[in-house]
């Protein structure tokens, strides 16, 4: 049943990101392009998300069981650090450099594009070298 | 700044965000998670019993994603202009940035804004910050 429920999470997600306009690299730097013929579309997929998740959140902040009677997971920390600030600005860089971000690189991927499969590839190998280091942190 | 009028599409960018916020909110509301792509995938590569089905599900839908779509339209245009050696790079810095970052677009941008989380605020107006100055580098200073 979770399983169910998390591939239509999945599902619908790609099908707004395809919709959105978020799975076409061309138009997402569009967006990050403050400086040429910029385009604002983003901004309004950001408003529409965020406009139909916060009710949802709101809604889970006070439960400790989800509808299907999973427990409610998600995330307490508030603490604003160095690694979280470090890690999200390689990652705008890397989202600068191609336009892709993690879920319309799986979209891309989805779609058979070869640039989007290497993309993709890439994006492992990038996680891969994270675990590397992770494991090699709490070892010593 | 100069606004690309012809390239805006206001229409299918909030009815976009509206599906793509319906399907964090399912995800909340169903399965109790966040539903951010970065660390669902992550977390496949430290597979742990139990932990391991959710996941693969959420990715399968991802990629079923543009094949049920196609089936009733045209996909929409799809460019990607960075070369081979450009995309490599980028797929490398989003792997390990997303990771140590704890999240991307999905996970910070869209579900931790809608949750008013600090941390996601903030790490979302850092990736925005080095997206705007990479492609300010990479279209007005390099390529005159």
């Amino acid at each position: 049943m979770y399983t169910a429920a998390s591939f239509t999470a999945g599902f619908v997600f790609g099908l707004g990101l395809l919709v959105s306009g978020m799975v076409n690299p061309a138009k997402v730097l569009g967006f990050l392009d403050l400086a040429g013929a910029w385009d604002p579309s983003l901004a309004l997929v950001m408003a529409g998300a965020v406009a139909v998740g916060a009710g949802a959140f709101a809604f889970m902040k006070k439960r400790a069981r989800t509808l299907l009677g999973a427990p409610v997971l998600l995330p307490g920390a508030r603490k604003i650090d160095r690694r979280l600030i470090l890690g999200s600005l390689v990652f705008g860089v890397g989202w600068g450099l191609a336009g892709i971000c993690p879920g319309p690189a799986l979209v891309l991927a989805g779609t058979g594009s070869a640039k989007g499969l290497v993309f993709l590839a890439a994006m492992i190998a990038g996680n891969g070298i994270f675990e590397f280091f992770e494991r090699r942190a709490a070892r010593a | 700044m100069s606004i690309a009028w012809n390239a805006f599409t206001p229409a299918s960018a909030l009815i976009g965000g509206a599906i793509i916020g319906a399907a964090a909110a399912l995800f909340a509301v169903l399965n109790g998670r966040i539903a951010g792509v970065s660390g669902i995938l992550g977390g496949l590569a430290r597979p742990q019993a139990g932990d391991i089905s959710w996941r693969i599900a959420f990715v399968a839908g991802l990629l079923a994603a543009p094949l049920a779509f196609r089936l009733l339209a045209a996909l929409p245009e799809i460019r990607i202009g960075a070369s081979v050696p450009v995309l490599v790079a980028a797929g490398l810095l989003v792997g390990v940035g997303t990771r140590y970052g704890g999240g991307c677009t999905s996970g910070h941008g869209v579900c931790g804004v809608s949750r008013l989380s600090p941390r996601s605020i903030a790490a979302t107006l850092a990736f925005m910050a080095t997206g705007f100055a990479t492609v300010y580098v990479a279209r007005h200073l390099i390529q005159q």
